[in-house]
């Protein structure tokens, strides 16, 4: 057997090492002069990420397979390595004013959130079962502690808790499902399943497909599918605000890159097996996700479910299985990341000290107060609710159009139904925004610099796609 | 194929009608006597003193959990000194990875002093 | 014309943009900036209609706005007669009425808001009538009713406004879904969504059998903008927003779309009968039952609002009996005469500190007399008397649709009948007659600043001429905006078979909607200024009759009559399953049963681990189930 590895194979991973190492170097720090640290390490956190993206760039235009075929760099790694980080960063810029607020030790935050990233980004260029569940599990055990970090609060624990119970059953189905398909295959690179497949379209073993079922269940949990989404709303809840978002868009970002991976790219072959499961998953988590979102009064419990309904959405285009299928996911997962990180960094402002406020009422006015934070965020929901100009209504034209080009009409109008229901519960946020008096008039929120950074990001980025959608669209296409 | 799997498929349903036989049968031909000294939880022996959990420092679990997490990171040394000769042919690599590997570990074993992990109050 | 034809929807994007960021520090000077921009684009629109009407076309694309897969959607406008036209009707109308706002708002504290809204509103109706996609049409379709919502519901600290914003919200989102379907529906058989490309490519829709449904979808998506039966109940409560929003959105402009849309896609619509014989049948039946709901109603605006829906009826029987230039014309016409209505109400209440009850007006004709003469040419005007210019293009409609079907002529009169009628009502009672008005606010009676009038009296005059382009050629004209948008809808005529009417009975026609016009203003003359026959008495005669029409055929009740007392109702809603309490009540239940579903859903929704694993575990066992026997 050949070890030898080349500059190539340690290029691939050159986003991965960095991070990694900047999260070693800043856990080790992060002990050493506590009081100077606290505010620093975020942005340190901030450095790393960004030479991470600039390593990124070296990646362009490259497409091989590193480390004996587990790894895969293509212009997908690049792309989603991109989504990753770019989330990481803007979720680090919302903790720099938490940390301030809730007087809470913060050190371990940054290393936890970068160890995470480091996993969402082996999930996104993964060429092999082991390889995703690797990433998977980096990403998720620090997601785990993230999501208890408000140590004070009971809700909080609560997160933790469940999150981490319910990961861990997930897991253990998404374990048998590769041990399934590797005993069929006899291995689990993506490459060997592929071969496996071109032999066997039209009649695999019932094991593997039995395994292709429980990789959905797996992956199903990490995007929030009805019906393993159970715990979405309440660790939604229950984490700190800049962990809610980072997990919203990261995680289920992350879990979207695994769907494409395997199921896309490597198991096209028998695309007519898990397609038919796909589509009542995409119905029911658009369904479920919108209509009990009708309902809720909090806003990080809102938003909860309106994630689950995206990742509806967003099965819709992986349904849809042809070429547009993956240009349109990951244009809707740029979309997805920019109006959730917008709307939740606008809610980080409003619920202010501790998070006490987030329910719904306390939006009530902030037209009158604060007129260019309540513009930004009626941005932001309006394009979660999928009007044009938004970016969130060209992710949904490429999603839904993806899947009318396969004939899939009805669940395109099913998505279209889904969409109008939502719009209820988007507005009912501007609405109460711009149509009520304000609960208490003199109450102006402090707007941090970084999370007014993500906020400019997040509008600007929900414009300029939403306009010249071609300008985003044409690198993923 | 799946025939193969018939034999534990018989294994599984024999333990199952045991176990379930086993308890149903007791549960017929049992004796049935209640009285306070029946249900005691030692019947002939000596009455029990307090509560059976304790409360007992969580120290404890730290320490236990710092000890698996180290025991089982230096478990993937015996593999890799196992093929460690055989590898060593084909360049510095394997002794390299090994040397980041601990550094890794050992920056975990840093954080983990300076935090006060070790200490016990 | 491509060197200026991008600023002409820019301009007031323009202007939305500085007047929605800087617009509290501008304070008043915001009704400056909106005004500047929208004089801009209306200059620009008339060189560019004066292009159009040496015969210059353009269509064009600014850049490739969506490109996926073989679908390519460009960010590209279209300018021929038909936009030239439209374009005209919006900025000219809108520049006005953004004058006339200057003074309507003046001291609100909301204005830099309302003009920032005003112009976006402008620049997304620009881009619904000029673009030269469906897309694009949609964009500009959901912008407007995005506006519009926002205008509504400006005065939020009103209960009621922020209510019926919603609700204009709601139900118009109904309407898209059909829209939307419609689309897919000719996307997915063409491939395109560009009008040329769907015009070239009709015989695949026919040959897929889907023109009809394409047409009938695309229809639904109009009823609802547009205020048709049976989507049409939130315009009336739309009256809660601002007179000058009402007059330019909520009847010049924006509720036109559902017409501009039907004309556009003329070569479309055209091919099937069904479809052509439902907009007729829907125009036809809303003419007629709004009218009937403006006769009794004593709120000025909400008479209008529901004078609006009928003249919107109007305007669908044209387009549906394939008159489109008819139609269009209508358009135009009622865009002046409307506007002016509005205008001139909100002038009145301007005058009464924001009195809308005419039973609290009476005899104000000599007390703002510009404002009364102005109101009294646009009464004219839409009641049908010639030379104003709703006699001509009203006349226009019926003509056609007597070639049509002579049913859909004879209701189209009895409505015209009712419309001459509610409108004298409406001018009688509140300029003529004894002054019902409050002592302390009689007072304060004020004719409106010119920077209001001024409007009012350039809307009169062009609603008084504003025919003269279209006389038809039994009157020795030539018809002259038939003829310029000819070009439009001359792919449609080979589809469409109108019987000969004899020039002869055309003169009868005409005299006959004259006499009729005649006969609605006559007899409102006699009921509410000679007092007989007594509209009292009347009223308790056919006390029934009066109720129902008084009650707006009781679509309120019959919501609370649901939610309130739901066994009750079940009675109740069988008698009235004749009316649209039906429909109404049919909306509010689909937003009913959706929280309802979701009340049930969340109680799964228990926050213990057990029950989420064990859904959890119901659903790897449904999807291994399906794997292990499929």
């Amino acid at each position: 057997m050949n070890v030898n590895l080349t500059g190539a194979d340690f290029l691939g991973i050159l986003p991965i090492i960095i991070l990694s190492g900047f999260g070693v170097v800043l856990m080790v720090l992060s002990v050493f002069s506590q009081r100077f640290h606290r505010m620093t390490i975020p942005y340190l956190g901030v450095v790393g990420i960004i030479l991470a993206l600039i390593s990124n760039f070296f990646l362009i235009g490259k497409d091989y397979l590193a480390f004996q075929n587990m790894v895969r760099v293509d212009w997908l790694t690049v792309a989603f390595n991109f989504i990753f980080l770019v989330t990481a960063g803007l979720s680090l810029l919302l903790t720099t004013s938490y940390s301030e607020q809730e007087h809470i030790e913060f050190i371990e935050f940054t290393p936890l959130l970068l160890f995470s990233t480091v996993g969402m980004m082996l999930m996104g260029s993964a060429q092999n079962l082991m390889m995703i569940f690797l990433g998977l599990e980096t990403m998720s055990i620090a997601l785990y502690v993230m999501a208890g970090f408000r140590r004070n609060h009971r809700e909080s624990l609560e997160a933790a808790l469940k999150y981490f119970l319910l990961g861990a059953f997930a897991t253990g189905f998404l374990l048998y499902g590769i041990a399934l398909i590797y005993g069929v295959v006899g291995s689990t690179s993506f490459t060997a399943i592929a071969q496996y497949l071109n032999k066997n379209a039209l009649s695999p073993d019932l094991l593997f497909l039995v395994g292709t079922g429980l990789l959905i269940v797996g992956f199903g949990f990490k995007v929030a599918l009805v019906p393993f989404h159970m715990w979405t709303p309440d660790v939604y809840q229950g984490s700190p605000m800049p962990v809610t978002a980072y997990m919203a868009v990261g995680a289920k970002a992350a879990g979207f890159a695994a769907i494409v991976r395997f199921f896309t790219l490597s198991a096209a072959q028998i695309a007519y097996q898990w397609v038919d499961v796909l589509w009542i998953l995409a119905v029911l988590t658009m369904t479920v996700g919108n209509v009990l979102a009708l309902v809720q009064k909090d806003i990080k419990r809102m938003l909860a479910y309106s994630s689950i309904a995206h990742a509806g959405y967003l099965l819709v285009g992986i349904v849809a299985d042809n070429d547009l299928t993956v240009p349109a996911v990951m244009f809707y997962l740029v979309a997805y990341l920019l109006m959730n990180l917008g709307a939740f960094a606008i809610a980080l402002i409003v619920s202010g000290n501790q998070e006490r406020r987030t329910r719904i009422e306390y939006f009530k006015g902030l037209a009158e107060t604060q007129p260019m934070l309540a513009l930004a965020m009626a941005i932001c929901m309006v394009s979660l609710a999928g009007f044009p100009p938004t970016i969130g209504f060209m992710g949904k034209f490429y999603l839904f159009s993806a899947a009318l080009y396969s004939g899939y009409v009805w669940l395109a109008i099913i998505g279209v139904i889904n969409s109008l229901i939502s719009v209820y519960y988007y507005i009912g946020v501007v609405v109460a925004m711009y149509m009520h008096k304000p609960v208490d008039e003199r109450r102006i929120e402090q707007v941090v610099p970084g999370v007014g950074l993500v906020v400019l990001v997040a509008v600007v980025g929900i414009f300029i796609f939403g306009i010249f959608p071609g300008s985003l669209a044409g690198l993923f296409g | 194929m799946l025939v193969e799997y018939i034999p534990i498929l018989v294994i599984l349903a024999m333990a199952l009608i045991v176990a379930a036989g086993i308890l149903v049968l007791t549960h017929i031909v049992n004796p049935r006597i209640r009285n306070p000294i029946k249900l005691t939880t030692y019947e002939s022996g000596i009455e029990p003193q307090m509560e059976a959990r304790l409360r007992y420092p969580i120290r404890f679990y730290v320490v236990a959990m710092m000890f698996i997490l180290f025991d089982v990171e230096v478990i993937f040394m015996y593999p890799w000194a196992v093929v460690y000769k055989q590898f060593l042919s084909q360049g510095w690599f394997i002794f390299w990875e090994m040397i980041i590997f601990l550094a890794i570990l050992f920056a975990g074993y840093i954080y983990l002093y300076r935090r006060g992990g070790f200490q016990w109050e | 014309m491509e060197s200026y034809i991008w600023f002409i929807p820019f301009l007031p994007l323009l202007g939305a943009l500085i007047n929605g960021i800087f617009g509290s520090a501008l304070k008043e000077k915001a009704g400056l900036v909106a005004n500047v921009a929208i004089f801009g684009s209306f200059v620009l629109a008339v060189k560019a209609f004066l292009a159009v009407a040496r015969g210059a076309t353009f269509n064009g694309d600014l850049f490739h706005w969506i490109v996926a897969g073989q679908f390519k959607a460009a960010f590209g406008v279209q300018i021929d007669p038909l936009s030239a036209i439209m374009m005209l009707v919006v900025t000219g109308v809108g520049f006005l009425i953004h004058l006339y706002s200057i003074g309507y708002m003046h001291g609100d504290p909301g204005v830099g808001r309302y003009f920032a809204y005003l112009n976006l509103f402008v620049f997304a109706m620009l881009l619904l009538v000029m673009g030269n996609n469906l897309l694009l049409l949609f964009l500009g379709w959901e912008g407007v009713g995005l506006c519009s919502y926002l205008l509504i519901g400006f005065w939020y600290h009103k209960p009621s406004a922020a209510k019926a914003g919603l609700k204009a919200f709601i139900v118009n989102r109904i309407g898209d879904v059909g829209f939307l379907i419609g689309m897919f529906l000719i996307f997915t058989t063409v491939g395109s969504l560009a009008y040329a490309d769907i015009e070239a490519n009709v015989a695949q829709l026919v040959n897929a059998g889907v023109l009809t449904a394409a047409c009938l979808l695309l229809f639904v998506g109009a009823t609802g903008k547009s205020a048709q039966f049976p989507l049409y109940v939130w315009l009336p409560d739309a009256m809660e927003g601002p007179t000058p929003v009402s007059a330019l959105i909520h009847a010049a402009t924006m509720v036109t779309a559902g017409v501009y849309m039907v004309a556009r896609f003329n070569f479309l619509f055209s091919q099937s009968a069904t479809a052509m014989a439902v907009v007729t049948i829907v125009g036809t039946f809303t003419a007629l039952y709004a009218a009937t709901m403006a006769l009794v109603n004593n709120d000025i605006k909400r008479v209008l609002a529901y004078s609006t829906i009928s003249q919107l009826g109007y305007m669908f029987i044209g387009v549906g009996v394939g008159a489109y230039a008819a139609g269009i014309f209508h358009l135009m016409t009622h865009a002046f005469f409307k506007a002016l209505l509005f205008l001139g109400a909100g002038s009145v209440m301007h005058a009464l500190a924001d009195e809308t009850n005419i039973q609290k007006m009476g005899g104000l004709y000599h007390k703002i007399k510009i404002t009364a003469i102005t109101f009294m040419v646009a009464w004219l005007a839409i009641s049908g008397i010639p030379p104003f210019s709703g006699f001509f293009s009203k006349d226009e409609i019926l003509a056609k649709a007597f070639a049509y079907h002579p049913a859909i002529w004879f209701l189209g009169l009895v409505g015209a009948v009712l419309t001459a009628f509610y409108m004298s009502r409406l001018v009688f009672v509140t300029f003529f007659g004894q002054s019902r008005v409050e002592p302390e606010v009689e007072a304060h009676i004020h004719e409106s600043p010119p920077v209001m009038t001024i409007p009012l009296m350039v809307l009169a005059v062009l609603s008084a001429i504003g025919g003269f382009v279209g006389v038809p050629a039994i009157l020795g004209g030539e018809n002259r905006f038939e003829h310029f948008l000819e070009p439009v809808f001359v792919g449609a005529e080979e589809h469409l078979h109108f019987a000969h009417v004899p020039h002869s009975l055309e003169y009868g026609l005409m005299l006959i909607s004259i006499l009729a016009a005649l006969a609605g203003i006559g007899l409102a003359y006699g009921m509410y200024i000679k007092g007989s026959p007594d509209p009292d008495r009347l009223a308790q005669r056919f006390s029934g009759l009066y109720k129902l029409l008084y009650n707006k055929y009781y679509v309120d009740e019959i919501y609370d009559a649901l939610v309130v007392q739901p066994l009750l109702s079940f009675s109740r809603f069988l008698w009235r399953v004749v009316d649209n309490g039906l429909i109404d009540g049919l909306v509010n239940l689909t937003g009913r049963l959706g929280l309802l579903i979701s009340q049930v859903l969340r109680r799964i929704q228990t926050g213990y681990v057990q029950n989420y694993a064990a859904v959890f575990v119901v659903g790897v066992l449904i999807i291994l189930a399906y794997y292990l026997f499929s």
